[in-house]
Protein backbone atom coordinates (compact mmCIF):
# COMPACT_ATOMS: atom_id res chain seq x y z
CA UNK A 1 0.00 0.00 0.00
CA UNK A 2 1.35 3.41 -0.95
CA UNK A 3 0.96 6.12 1.65
CA UNK A 4 1.71 9.77 1.37
CA UNK A 5 2.25 11.78 4.54
CA UNK A 6 2.04 15.54 4.21
CA UNK A 7 3.83 17.36 7.02
CA UNK A 8 3.15 21.08 7.35
CA UNK A 9 3.96 23.76 9.88
CA UNK A 10 1.14 24.56 12.27
CA UNK A 11 -0.70 27.81 11.65
CA UNK A 12 0.97 30.58 13.62
CA UNK A 13 4.42 29.01 13.47
CA UNK A 14 6.71 31.36 11.57
CA UNK A 15 8.06 29.83 8.38
CA UNK A 16 11.17 31.82 7.39
CA UNK A 17 11.77 29.53 4.42
CA UNK A 18 8.25 30.12 3.12
CA UNK A 19 8.69 33.84 3.61
CA UNK A 20 11.94 33.87 1.62
CA UNK A 21 10.27 31.92 -1.20
CA UNK A 22 7.33 34.34 -1.10
CA UNK A 23 9.73 37.25 -1.60
CA UNK A 24 11.43 35.39 -4.43
CA UNK A 25 8.09 34.80 -6.19
CA UNK A 26 7.32 38.49 -5.90
CA UNK A 27 10.78 39.22 -7.25
CA UNK A 28 9.93 37.12 -10.29
CA UNK A 29 6.92 39.31 -10.86
CA UNK A 30 4.17 36.94 -9.70
CA UNK A 31 1.30 38.99 -8.25
CA UNK A 32 -1.38 38.06 -5.80
CA UNK A 33 0.54 35.49 -3.75
CA UNK A 34 -0.75 36.04 -0.21
CA UNK A 35 1.35 33.52 1.68
CA UNK A 36 3.80 30.66 1.15
CA UNK A 37 4.27 27.80 3.61
CA UNK A 38 6.74 25.00 3.02
CA UNK A 39 6.17 21.46 4.20
CA UNK A 40 7.46 17.99 3.55
CA UNK A 41 6.11 14.95 1.77
CA UNK A 42 7.03 11.46 2.94
CA UNK A 43 6.06 8.56 0.69
CA UNK A 44 5.81 5.16 2.29
CA UNK A 45 5.30 1.74 0.83
CA UNK A 46 3.83 -0.37 3.62
CA UNK A 47 2.25 -3.80 4.06
CA UNK A 48 -1.43 -3.81 3.09
CA UNK A 49 -2.50 -4.78 6.59
CA UNK A 50 -0.75 -1.80 8.23
CA UNK A 51 -3.27 -0.29 10.64
CA UNK A 52 -4.30 3.35 10.74
CA UNK A 53 -3.08 3.35 14.31
CA UNK A 54 0.39 2.27 13.21
CA UNK A 55 0.47 4.98 10.55
CA UNK A 56 -0.56 7.57 13.09
CA UNK A 57 2.13 6.36 15.47
CA UNK A 58 4.77 6.67 12.74
CA UNK A 59 3.77 10.29 12.27
CA UNK A 60 3.57 11.09 15.97
CA UNK A 61 6.84 9.43 16.89
CA UNK A 62 9.05 10.37 13.99
CA UNK A 63 7.71 11.77 10.74
CA UNK A 64 6.27 14.94 12.26
CA UNK A 65 7.26 16.98 15.28
CA UNK A 66 3.81 17.73 16.66
CA UNK A 67 5.14 20.66 18.68
CA UNK A 68 5.42 22.62 15.44
CA UNK A 69 3.94 20.46 12.69
CA UNK A 70 0.64 18.96 11.57
CA UNK A 71 0.44 15.88 9.41
CA UNK A 72 -2.06 14.39 7.01
CA UNK A 73 -2.03 10.76 5.91
CA UNK A 74 -3.22 9.95 2.39
CA UNK A 75 -3.73 6.39 1.18
CA UNK A 76 -2.84 6.19 -2.47
CA UNK A 77 -3.84 2.53 -2.77
CA UNK B 1 35.72 11.38 44.17
CA UNK B 2 36.19 10.98 40.45
CA UNK B 3 33.64 12.74 38.29
CA UNK B 4 32.14 10.12 36.01
CA UNK B 5 30.83 11.72 32.87
CA UNK B 6 29.94 10.51 29.40
CA UNK B 7 29.95 12.25 26.04
CA UNK B 8 27.69 10.73 23.41
CA UNK B 9 28.80 10.68 19.78
CA UNK B 10 26.27 10.35 16.98
CA UNK B 11 27.29 10.01 13.34
CA UNK B 12 27.75 13.67 12.42
CA UNK B 13 28.51 14.98 15.91
CA UNK B 14 31.43 17.40 15.65
CA UNK B 15 31.74 19.02 19.06
CA UNK B 16 32.10 15.78 21.00
CA UNK B 17 35.85 16.15 21.34
CA UNK B 18 35.57 19.77 22.49
CA UNK B 19 33.04 18.69 25.08
CA UNK B 20 35.29 15.85 26.26
CA UNK B 21 38.30 18.17 26.52
CA UNK B 22 36.29 20.72 28.53
CA UNK B 23 34.97 18.07 30.90
CA UNK B 24 38.38 16.52 31.44
CA UNK B 25 40.08 19.84 31.97
CA UNK B 26 37.53 21.06 34.50
CA UNK B 27 36.74 17.82 36.34
CA UNK B 28 40.17 16.24 36.14
CA UNK B 29 38.73 13.00 34.80
CA UNK B 30 38.31 12.08 31.14
CA UNK B 31 34.69 11.31 30.21
CA UNK B 32 33.66 7.97 28.81
CA UNK B 33 32.99 8.22 25.08
CA UNK B 34 29.77 6.53 24.04
CA UNK B 35 28.72 5.68 20.49
CA UNK B 36 25.10 6.21 19.46
CA UNK B 37 24.56 2.54 18.67
CA UNK B 38 25.62 1.41 22.14
CA UNK B 39 22.68 -0.04 23.96
CA UNK B 40 23.92 0.66 27.48
CA UNK B 41 25.42 3.43 29.53
CA UNK B 42 28.08 2.64 32.13
CA UNK B 43 26.82 2.42 35.71
CA UNK B 44 27.20 5.28 38.15
CA UNK B 45 27.40 8.18 35.70
CA UNK B 46 27.38 11.64 37.28
CA UNK B 47 26.81 13.56 34.07
CA UNK B 48 25.89 12.99 30.42
CA UNK B 49 26.66 15.45 27.63
CA UNK B 50 25.07 15.51 24.19
CA UNK B 51 27.40 17.52 21.95
CA UNK B 52 26.87 19.82 19.00
CA UNK B 53 27.11 18.84 15.38
CA UNK B 54 24.86 17.59 12.64
CA UNK B 55 23.78 14.16 13.82
CA UNK B 56 22.56 12.03 10.92
CA UNK B 57 23.11 14.97 8.61
CA UNK B 58 20.07 16.73 10.12
CA UNK B 59 17.92 14.29 8.13
CA UNK B 60 14.17 14.80 8.60
CA UNK B 61 14.64 17.48 11.29
CA UNK B 62 17.70 18.47 13.33
CA UNK B 63 18.05 15.94 16.12
CA UNK B 64 15.11 13.80 15.04
CA UNK B 65 17.07 10.71 14.06
CA UNK B 66 19.44 10.87 17.04
CA UNK B 67 16.48 11.20 19.39
CA UNK B 68 15.39 7.74 18.30
CA UNK B 69 18.79 6.05 18.42
CA UNK B 70 19.37 3.12 20.82
CA UNK B 71 21.46 5.07 23.30
CA UNK B 72 18.76 7.74 23.66
CA UNK B 73 16.40 5.25 25.24
CA UNK B 74 19.04 4.74 27.94
CA UNK B 75 19.62 8.47 28.29
CA UNK B 76 15.90 9.10 28.75
CA UNK B 77 15.88 6.46 31.49
CA UNK B 78 18.94 8.00 33.13
CA UNK B 79 17.41 11.50 32.96
CA UNK B 80 14.21 10.18 34.53
CA UNK B 81 16.34 8.79 37.38
CA UNK B 82 17.80 12.26 37.89
CA UNK B 83 21.19 11.95 36.17
CA UNK B 84 22.19 15.42 34.93
CA UNK B 85 22.08 15.74 31.14
CA UNK B 86 23.47 18.71 29.19
CA UNK B 87 22.62 19.12 25.51
CA UNK B 88 24.47 21.80 23.57
CA UNK B 89 23.38 22.99 20.11
CA UNK B 90 22.53 19.78 18.24
CA UNK B 91 22.36 18.17 21.69
CA UNK B 92 19.59 20.65 22.60
CA UNK B 93 17.77 19.77 19.37
CA UNK B 94 18.07 16.08 20.24
CA UNK B 95 16.68 16.70 23.76
CA UNK B 96 13.61 18.50 22.39
CA UNK B 97 13.04 15.82 19.76
CA UNK B 98 13.33 13.19 22.49
CA UNK B 99 10.76 15.23 24.50
CA UNK B 100 13.09 15.53 27.45
CA UNK B 101 12.68 19.28 26.99
CA UNK B 102 9.64 21.19 25.71
CA UNK B 103 9.53 23.14 22.46
CA UNK B 104 11.42 22.79 19.20
CA UNK B 105 14.39 24.41 17.47
CA UNK B 106 13.42 25.80 14.09
CA UNK B 107 15.38 27.35 11.24
CA UNK B 108 16.88 30.72 12.26
CA UNK B 109 14.49 33.54 11.41
CA UNK B 110 17.19 35.12 9.24
CA UNK B 111 17.61 31.82 7.34
CA UNK B 112 21.36 32.25 7.84
CA UNK B 113 23.78 30.03 9.70
CA UNK B 114 25.15 32.18 12.51
CA UNK B 115 28.61 31.67 13.95
CA UNK B 116 29.78 34.28 16.44
CA UNK B 117 30.08 35.06 20.11
CA UNK B 118 26.90 36.39 21.69
CA UNK B 119 25.96 37.87 25.05
CA UNK B 120 23.73 35.75 27.22
CA UNK B 121 21.90 36.78 30.35
CA UNK B 122 21.85 34.19 33.10
CA UNK B 123 18.17 34.06 34.06
CA UNK B 124 18.28 31.28 36.63
CA UNK B 125 21.47 31.01 38.67
CA UNK B 126 20.05 28.40 41.05
CA UNK B 127 20.12 25.37 38.80
CA UNK B 128 22.74 22.63 38.92
CA UNK B 129 24.16 23.94 35.66
CA UNK B 130 24.07 27.68 36.34
CA UNK B 131 25.00 28.00 40.00
CA UNK B 132 28.50 29.10 39.02
CA UNK B 133 26.99 32.33 37.71
CA UNK B 134 25.17 35.24 39.32
CA UNK B 135 21.54 35.87 38.42
CA UNK B 136 21.37 38.53 35.74
CA UNK B 137 25.05 38.15 34.90
CA UNK B 138 25.95 38.66 31.25
CA UNK B 139 28.33 36.13 29.76
CA UNK B 140 29.94 35.77 26.34
CA UNK B 141 29.47 32.38 24.70
CA UNK B 142 29.82 31.38 21.02
CA UNK B 143 26.88 30.21 18.94
CA UNK B 144 27.16 28.26 15.69
CA UNK B 145 23.86 27.04 14.32
CA UNK B 146 21.30 27.12 11.55
CA UNK B 147 18.37 25.79 13.56
CA UNK B 148 18.41 27.62 16.87
CA UNK B 149 15.12 29.45 16.72
CA UNK B 150 13.41 28.24 19.89
CA UNK B 151 9.69 27.73 19.54
CA UNK B 152 7.07 26.71 22.07
CA UNK B 153 3.43 27.72 22.36
CA UNK B 154 2.48 30.59 24.65
CA UNK B 155 1.17 28.33 27.42
CA UNK B 156 4.43 26.37 27.49
CA UNK B 157 6.50 29.57 27.48
CA UNK B 158 4.45 30.95 30.38
CA UNK B 159 4.98 27.72 32.29
CA UNK B 160 8.73 27.80 31.63
CA UNK B 161 8.93 31.35 32.94
CA UNK B 162 6.72 30.69 35.96
CA UNK B 163 8.89 27.73 36.95
CA UNK B 164 12.19 29.60 36.35
CA UNK B 165 13.14 27.11 33.69
CA UNK B 166 14.61 29.65 31.29
CA UNK B 167 18.31 29.25 32.10
CA UNK B 168 19.75 31.71 29.58
CA UNK B 169 18.40 34.42 27.31
CA UNK B 170 20.07 36.18 24.38
CA UNK B 171 20.77 39.81 25.22
CA UNK B 172 20.19 40.47 21.52
CA UNK B 173 18.04 37.88 19.86
CA UNK B 174 20.17 36.37 17.09
CA UNK B 175 17.88 33.68 15.68
CA UNK B 176 14.22 34.59 16.28
CA UNK B 177 13.81 32.51 19.45
CA UNK B 178 10.58 33.07 21.32
CA UNK B 179 11.18 35.36 24.31
CA UNK B 180 14.92 35.41 23.49
CA UNK B 181 15.34 31.95 24.99
CA UNK B 182 18.82 30.43 24.60
CA UNK B 183 18.61 27.60 27.14
CA UNK B 184 15.87 25.77 29.04
CA UNK B 185 15.68 23.33 31.93
CA UNK B 186 13.34 20.40 32.42
CA UNK B 187 10.87 20.40 35.28
CA UNK B 188 13.16 18.47 37.62
CA UNK B 189 16.12 20.72 36.79
CA UNK B 190 18.50 17.92 35.82
CA UNK B 191 18.31 18.44 32.05
CA UNK B 192 19.58 21.60 30.36
CA UNK B 193 19.49 22.30 26.65
CA UNK B 194 21.19 25.37 25.21
CA UNK B 195 22.15 26.53 21.72
CA UNK B 196 25.33 28.43 22.71
CA UNK B 197 28.51 26.39 23.24
CA UNK B 198 29.96 26.70 26.76
CA UNK B 199 32.59 24.09 25.87
CA UNK B 200 33.98 26.53 23.30
CA UNK B 201 34.64 29.11 26.00
CA UNK B 202 36.84 27.36 28.55
CA UNK B 203 40.32 28.50 27.50
CA UNK B 204 41.69 31.99 26.97
CA UNK B 205 42.84 30.79 23.55
CA UNK B 206 39.13 30.36 22.70
CA UNK B 207 38.76 34.11 23.13
CA UNK B 208 36.84 33.77 26.38
CA UNK B 209 36.35 31.54 29.40
CA UNK B 210 32.77 32.31 30.42
CA UNK B 211 31.76 28.70 29.81
CA UNK B 212 34.05 27.41 32.54
CA UNK B 213 31.69 28.34 35.40
CA UNK B 214 28.98 26.08 33.99
CA UNK B 215 31.17 22.97 34.15
CA UNK B 216 32.82 24.01 37.41
CA UNK B 217 29.44 24.53 39.04
CA UNK B 218 28.28 21.07 38.02
CA UNK B 219 31.53 19.39 39.12
CA UNK B 220 31.51 21.15 42.50
CA UNK B 221 27.85 20.42 43.17
CA UNK B 222 28.19 16.75 42.29
CA UNK B 223 31.40 16.37 44.32
CA UNK B 224 29.49 17.56 47.39
CA UNK B 225 26.53 15.27 46.78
Amino acid sequence: MKIRVLVSLKPGVLDPQGRAVHHALEGLGFKGVDDVRIGRTVELDVADDTSDQALNDMCEKLLANTVIENYKIEKLG
Amino acid sequence: MAFRSAVITFPGSNCDRDMAVALERISGTAPVRIWHGDAELPDGLDFIALPGGFSYGDYLRSGAMAANSPIMREIIRAADRGVPVLGVCNGFQVLTEARLLPGALMRNASQHFICRTVSLKVENAQSLFTQGYAAGEEIQIPVAHHDGNYFADEATLDELEAESRVAFRYVQNCNGSRRDIAGVLNKAGNVLGMMPHPERAVDSAHGGTDGTALFEGVVKALAKA
